[in-house]
């Protein structure tokens, strides 16, 4: 399958040099040689947020639900649920899964679900035009904090490691090669994948400069490890301006699975009147 | 004896809504219908309980002020309802825990503490002692209390039976409760009608966060996940909730979700999804006293308002609001149905009353309601989610399906759905959904979404639980009962219809602002006269002829 045919007719409306060209094409190539390698595309589902990564729904011509703001989770779990067959990716963003949605990105890490969570952590609300986000770093001046902000960001992948997540990945939209390294091998994953692309957002929170400083990939490190991977996410708290920010996999583990132990019960295996009268019985 | 009723009272933790429960169970042997009111406050153990159960040789669905047995675990049940109490009232009572010095009506004690001493019994089973005397005290025979408790309390069923007993054989005979020549009905709640009714219409999954007075729904479907095939999920919130189940029914699993006030506030944003996306989905939205957490526990039908207008932006809906077991049965299975084959959000607007009481189940009268099909693809050309179609309900195709690409969109989108800003499409794609609402309305015409019962010139409107009190109210003044259905679509020339000859329409609601009179003004239609209770309580046979006594003059 050529990649270039997983587009649409639709007009891409991101800004010129967005990261998110970059994410757009990695998915393209991947799911591209999914098919190839056997895993048809009827049988992806992309689940997307609200927010400039949301519209990578719109670009690529597979099985999508183009969700609210923060609610890519909910709607990805029930559809696995339904039918564990589907392999379903959410594409959300740092305003959506870390703000608005962040109870269900720790209840996906905390059930293990067998879905992959990419996060274009681009550190800025794109599509409000500039305010800052749970990853943006102390003093960020946006629109909604001219004085900067009084708060330290979060790091969602120690968050994620702690909660329960099975593989845990950075990615760097410079950085196609990773990028297509991690999302293969987040979606193939047993259990519940997150992926961390530090996006640029070239209009509001231009990083590439820093980030081509200081970014390196982890190499030989031990991802069946807890201990390991919690000094590797620990080694970037994004605030810092001088600590190397590591790239790479970071965790990988086969933990017990929510779709897995879910009772998943067959309704057309059921005799349904005679278990409704069977019941009524009961009830006399 | 044509209606008798029970009170049992105690502490929360007693076991007084089973206690309740087993009361119901013998006279439904005995070919009485039941109706129980349970009364319970918000706390886990300790505040007062109680069980009202209300036996007729008719179909009931209201229960009186007056009691005929009392029966008191605890000294707070006598004067809390010593009310309730008439010259011939009897009352069976706790000897160790309750003193009646001062009530004129006879009554029996029973040493509970010592026979369950003697048996080595639970405190629990301090119930099971007294229903064993209440049984003696009417006349139930032995061998019928022995079978409820055999069939319904297997668990340390020979303890059970030699408290139950010694309960029995310590008590007097008052009365005989004469057995009645008619079959015995299923008893169940409301709750379990509703998901019965659902489950009958082909439901698939049941996903819900736990919030009074939908809970016992989500219990039922987790208890019965198994027996039926079903998908329970409870998940971190009410707004996951919604979702979750927007994301079966895009995946082709039908789903209901179930919920009070303040969880259908957080449901809010994606109902209108739901509406948006056109995707299918139940919801059951049981009322309770608001605003806020208002009284977790008690009944109010104040969010009729709230549920025909949540959600941001314009979309069709369904809303049924079923009066008693029967209607629940039925009209959650029709919500599922049209809820698929519209591709909207249908409600069962349900309240405490409803939802909580117990009622005899006449699966006869209540009706079928059949799985639907919804319309499928017939894989013909592109799949297009979103087509534009004469009835404005686009083919639904579910993934994996090799011939088609499903999108679907919480934006403006077109019929393939991918997001759009145009004008035009905008304009199409409101026109659709407004086509919908007319096709929605246009099926429910065969459907009985106004029902009168008997006739007059003055009528007694209402709608959900206020159906049995009404009824049996009206019989005894003579006057004509009209029960609206269905909420949204409104079905203004039926109710047109039915008040055809009825010079005064006096509407029965338990809220402070009559909703659904201000719902028929909308549609053209005045309600003469308003009868409002909204303390948290449901009508009494007896509130309802006090009122009627009042505003009839």
């Amino acid at each position: 399958m050529n990649p270039n045919d997983l587009g649409t007719y639709t007009r891409n409306t991101w800004c010129p040099g967005c990261g998110n060209f970059s994410i757009l094409n990695t998915m393209k190539t991947v799911l591209a040689s999914l098919n190839d390698e056997g895993y048809p595309l009827d049988k992806v589902v992309l689940v997307s947020g609200i927010g400039c990564h949301a519209k990578i729904v719109d670009y690529l011509n597979v099985n999508s639900f183009y969700s609210i703001h923060g609610r890519t989770i909910p709607v990805a779990t029930a559809i696995k649920l339904a039918n564990p067959d589907l392999t379903v990716i959410c594409h959300s963003g740092d305003g959506d899964s870390l703000a608005e949605g962040l109870d269900h990105l720790i209840f996906a890490a905390k059930r293990n679900i067998d879905i992959t969570l990419i996060l274009h952590d681009n550190r800025v609300y794109g599509l409000t035009t500039g305010q800052y986000t749970p990853t943006s770093p102390l003093g960020f001046k946006g629109k909604s904090t001219p004085l900067g902000t009084e708060e330290l960001p979060m790091n969602p992948a120690e968050l994620m490691l702690v909660s329960g997540a099975s593989f845990i990945g950075r990615g760097y939209t410079h950085g196609i090669d990773l990028l297509k390294k991690l999302f293969k091998e987040a979606i193939m994953h047993k259990g519940f994948s997150f992926v961390d692309v530090l996006q640029v957002c070239v209009t509001y929170f231009n990083m590439y400069d820093t980030y081509n400083k200081r970014v390196y990939e982890v190499k030989d490190n031990d991802t069946s490890s807890f201990d390991e991977a919690m000094k590797i996410v620990r080694s970037w708290d994004y605030n810092s301006v001088e600590s190397p920010i590591p790239l790479g996999k970071f965790y990988d583990r086969d933990l017990p699975r929510f779709d897995q132990v879910f009772p998943g019960y067959q309704p057309h295996k059921v005799d349904r009147d005679a278990e409704i009268k069977k019941m009524l019985e009961s009830f006399i | 004896m044509d209606d008798f009723s029970t009170l049992i009272g105690g502490i929360a933790g007693d076991g007084i809504n089973e206690a309740g429960v087993t009361i119901g169970r013998l006279f439904n042997q005995l070919g009485y219908r039941i109706y129980m009111y349970y009364d319970y406050p918000s706390l886990i153990r300790g505040g007062h309980n109680s069980s009202l159960v209300r036996a007729s040789s008719r179909k009931i669905g209201v229960h009186r002020d007056e009691v005929d047995v009392l029966i008191a675990l605890n000294q707070d049940t006598i004067e809390i309802h010593k009310s309730r109490l008439k010259e011939s009232s009897f009352i069976i009572y706790d000897l160790d825990k309750v003193k009646v010095d001062g009530i004129s009506q006879k009554g029996c004690g029973l040493p509970v503490s010592k026979i369950l001493k003697e048996e080595e019994a639970p405190p629990i089973m301090r119930n099971t002692c007294i229903i064993g005397g209440f049984c003696k005290v009417t006349g139930i025979e032995w061998p019928i209390l022995e079978s409820v408790l055999t069939k319904h309390i297997p668990k340390k069923l020979e303890q059970n039976l030699n408290v139950a007993r010694k309960g029995y054989d310590a008590a007097v005979e008052y009365a005989k409760i004469e057995r009645l020549r008619q079959p015995s009905l299923p008893i169940l709640t409301g709750n379990q009608a509703i998901g019965l009714g659902l489950i009958k219409a082909g439901l698939q999954a049941y996903v819900a966060y736990p919030m009074t007075p939908a809970s016992s729904l989500l219990d039922f479907m987790a208890r019965s996940a198994q027996e039926f095939g079903l998908k329970v999920v409870h998940p971190e919130s009410e707004i996951a909730v919604v979702l979750m189940a927007l994301g079966f029914a895009y995946a082709g699993t039908k789903t209901a979700v179930g919920t009070s006030g303040g969880g259908f506030c957080l449901m809010t944003e994606g109902l209108s999804l739901a509406g948006n996306a056109e995707l299918p989905i139940v919801i059951m939205m049981g009322q309770r006293t608001g605003p806020s957490t208002g009284l977790p526990t008690y009944t109010a039908q104040c969010d009729l308002h709230f549920v025909l207008n949540a959600g941001q932006g314009e979309f069709p809906r369904l809303i049924v609001a079923p009066g008693d077991a029967e209607d629940a049965y039925f009209w959650s299975g029709v919500a599922l149905n049209m809820a698929w084959k519209y591709q909207v959000p249908a409600f069962i607007l349900s309240d405490k009353t409803v939802s909580e009481a117990l009622y005899s189940f006449d699966s006869a009268s209540a009706g079928e309601p059949d799985e639907e099909s919804p319309v499928v693809w017939d894989g013909q050309g592109t799949y297009n989610r979103y087509k534009y179609t004469e009835s404005g309900v686009s083919p639904l195709a579910f993934p994996p399906d090799k011939r088609a690409i499903i999108k679907v969109d919480s934006y403006t989108h077109d019929e393939y759905g991918i997001t759009t800003e145009d004008g035009k499409i905008t304009t199409s794609m409101a026109d659709k959904r407004m086509l919908k609402e007319k096709s929605l309305a246009s099926e429910m015409e065969k459907y009985e979404t106004v029902k009168t019962f008997g006739q007059g010139k003055t009528a007694l409107v209402c709608w959900g639980s206020n159906k049995g009190v009404c009824i049996e109210a009206a019989e005894l003044h003579g006057l004509k009962v009209v029960q609206v259905v269905m909420l949204s679509p409104f079905p203004r020339e039926k109710l047109k219809k039915a008040l055809s000859g009825v010079d005064r329409a006096i509407v029965v609601e338990c809220n402070a602002t009559a909703q659904l009179g201000r719902l028929a003004r909308c549609n053209g239609i005045r309600f003469d006269q308003e009868i409002l209770k909204y303390n948290g309580r449901p009508f009494s046979l007896d509130d309802l002829e006090a009122e009627l006594g009042r505003v009839l003059k």
